[in-house]
């Protein structure tokens, strides 16, 4: 039994449309003119207990739009969604305690205050115990190895442990679905370490479901054997890792270091030229061709060394989608 | 899962939890409390002496005497200590909350939104004026003669209860418009300056102004109607349009709500 399950979802946004400029600006004042943006689009998946599932796309492709349906904030100008057995959007009490939102660019905790007088209003709110609250703080508090940071004010503390804190906070009242918007959003390579390896934990510990959405790969790769990847609204991949990148990356990466310069029309016969700098030369090379063209280039051009890599999941991904897409507010 | 028994102890131990950590909050900007005391001191004195020119003469203002207008002024130096302790710091909090997208936070929690954006902070720095309008209501009580009875107390007290009600709905639906309108935030100044009519007995306003206070923007029931009371000659017509428009506000300003939260788009990504 599916705990997150979409049918053909879709939101579009009013929008205005407005010319930059004062002429635009007078323009816009005295006949306003809106446009409907489609940020989601017939969008189906669905999640089972306890999976942790990546949710990729470019920048606009409606993740975060998706998320914030998922979690009841916004409600949704087309299709289905129940979330724990709930419709979201309607925001009920059981549902708002089974889920959890965490938003890498958003904070709940109090600036002026240490992180524990915020956990004490939640765990107020959320209706736990005092003796449960310390327990769970503490049990949560190992896991993300904060210590006096939850006594400090949180404006003294680093980015790293204000995320840390942050999810400490979203995940007091124990929920079983997690939706996660950029979380190691800003963080340096041991924070995201550490936010990662504790989702991870949490997972398995709790059985937790979550579906992640990240700009760093790393995150993806380390926590998610399934994707769902969105472009434009609409869902281009749902599997995993290794499938998106046979499905996207059809070619692969051929860098050359050659015995003398060469210009770089001579190179266009075999592939897309990547990058051509005096004796390095970095081609593209469709998969199904590539035995035939580096035979080719080792007999016709003067080449030292010849190296065949996949290219990186970032890349591939940005390449595919440098196309424009509906772009969500 | 929420236990639904305890809601009502869980809204008390929250509101408790919520004004304990806004005070702590507050408490770290102590020069905030002698700015306060000044400027509340000054606002009377500015109010004061804009009266006592009215009475120079020893005239009687719109059927109100020097004495009985101070205790308008002093009900009215109340309610604005009372907008500094409670409304001001939640709705003007909410149309911020709404620019930046944190009001997201407090949708996600399964405790009522209007309660959490109306009672989330509390700030002590509007109880000097309190401190001050009430000494003034008693000053202007006990210089006019009026003495009013426990009744006249009660009655008073409801009737202040029900102008706070009827301004509180008024700012908040100022405020939750932000949800559409993201930049309201001159609207509430707007409010607040109305609100400055009520210092001064709104009989003493001409006819066209005074039905536009009582009738459309209701200020008249913020500080005349409860003095009224004080003085012992309100009528039961009076405390009955006070209590009905009280009601009438806080309904529009739950439905109100509740139809801004289905347009809240939850700004920035």
């Amino acid at each position: 039994m599916a705990i997150v399950r979409v049918e053909e979802l879709g939101r579009t946004f009013r929008v205005a449309d407005k010319q930059p400029g004062l002429v635009g600006t007078l323009r816009h004042f005295l006949h306003r003119r809106e446009r409907l943006i489609t940020a989601v689009d017939q969008l189906s998946f669905s999640i089972e207990p306890g999976e942790m599932v990546g949710f990729l796309g470019p920048n606009g492709a409606g993740k975060t739009t998706t998320l914030k349906m998922l979690s009841g904030l916004i409600h949704p100008t087309r299709g289905r969604v129940s979330v724990a057995g709930h419709q979201p959007y309607r925001r009920e009490p059981d549902f708002l305690g089974a889920i959890t939102l965490v938003m890498g660019q958003k904070q709940q905790l109090i600036w002026d205050l240490p992180p524990l007088d915020s956990l004490a209003v939640n765990a107020a709110v959320y209706g736990i115990p005092d003796g449960e609250a310390r327990r769970r703080i503490d049990e949560l508090a190992e896991m993300l190895e904060l210590g006096p940071e939850l006594r400090r004010p949180v404006r003294k503390l680093s980015l790293g442990q204000r995320m840390k804190a942050e999810l400490l906070a979203a995940l007091l009242h124990q929920p079983s679905v997690l939706f996660l918007d950029e979380p190691t959003l800003g963080l340096d390579v041991n924070a995201q370490a550490a936010v990662r390896s504790f989702l991870a934990d949490y997972n398995r510990r709790t059985g937790a479901t979550v579906l992640l959405t990240s700009h760093y790969m790393g995150d993806i790769t380390a926590l998610c054997p399934r994707v769902l990847l969105i472009h434009g609204g609409t869902l281009f991949h749902d599997g995993s890792l290794e499938g998106l990148s046979q499905r996207l990356a059809p070619w692969r990466e051929v860098s050359l270091a050659l015995a003398e310069p060469l210009p770089a029309e001579r190179f266009a016969i075999y592939g897309e030229i990547e990058r051509c700098q005096g004796c390095e030369v970095v081609l593209l090379v469709e998969r199904a061709r590539l035995t035939a063209v580096v035979g080719q280039l080792l007999a016709e051009l003067p080449v030292l060394d010849l190296e065949v890599r996949e290219p990186p999941l970032e890349q591939t991904i940005g390449r595919l989608f440098q196309t424009p897409a509906a772009v969500a507010p | 899962m929420m236990d639904r028994r305890r809601g009502l102890g869980r809204y008390g131990l929250s509101l408790l939890r919520f004004w304990s950590v806004s005070l702590a909050a507050q408490m770290e900007y102590q020069l905030n409390l002698i700015i306060e005391v000044v400027a509340s001191i000054a606002t009377l004195a500015g109010g004061l002496f804009t009266l006592s020119l009215f009475y120079a003469h020893g005239q009687r203002l719109g059927g109100w005497s020097w004495e009985e207008a101070l205790v308008v002024l002093g009900l009215s130096t109340f309610l604005d200590g009372f907008s500094s302790t409670l409304l001001r710091p939640n709705l003007g909090e909410l149309v911020k909350q709404v620019q930046n997208g944190s009001l997201d936070f407090v949708l996600l929690k399964p405790i009522d939104s209007q309660f959490w954006v109306s009672l989330r902070n509390w700030s002590p720095w509007g109880m000097p004026e309190m401190a001050l309008g009430f000494g003034l209501v008693l000053v202007g009580l006990v210089r006019s003669g009026a003495r009013p009875g426990p009744g006249g107390v009660l009655a008073a007290l409801l009737l202040w209860a029900c102008g706070v009600a009827i301004l509180y709905s008024l700012w908040f639906i100022l405020a939750a418009t932000s949800i559409w309108f993201v930049k309201v935030w001159n609207a509430t100044e707007v409010l607040r300056s109305l609100v400055g009519v009520g210092r001064y007995p709104i009989s003493a306003y001409p006819p066209a102004l005074r039905l536009l206070f009582t009738a459309v923007v209701p200020i008249a029931f913020l500080t005349n109607v409860p003095a009224e009371a004080l003085l012992g000659r309100t009528t039961p017509f009076w405390c009955a349009a006070s209590a009905g428009l009280a009601l009438v506000a806080l309904i529009c300003s739950r439905l109100l709500w509740r139809m801004a939260l289905r347009h809240y788009t939850s700004a920035s990504s």
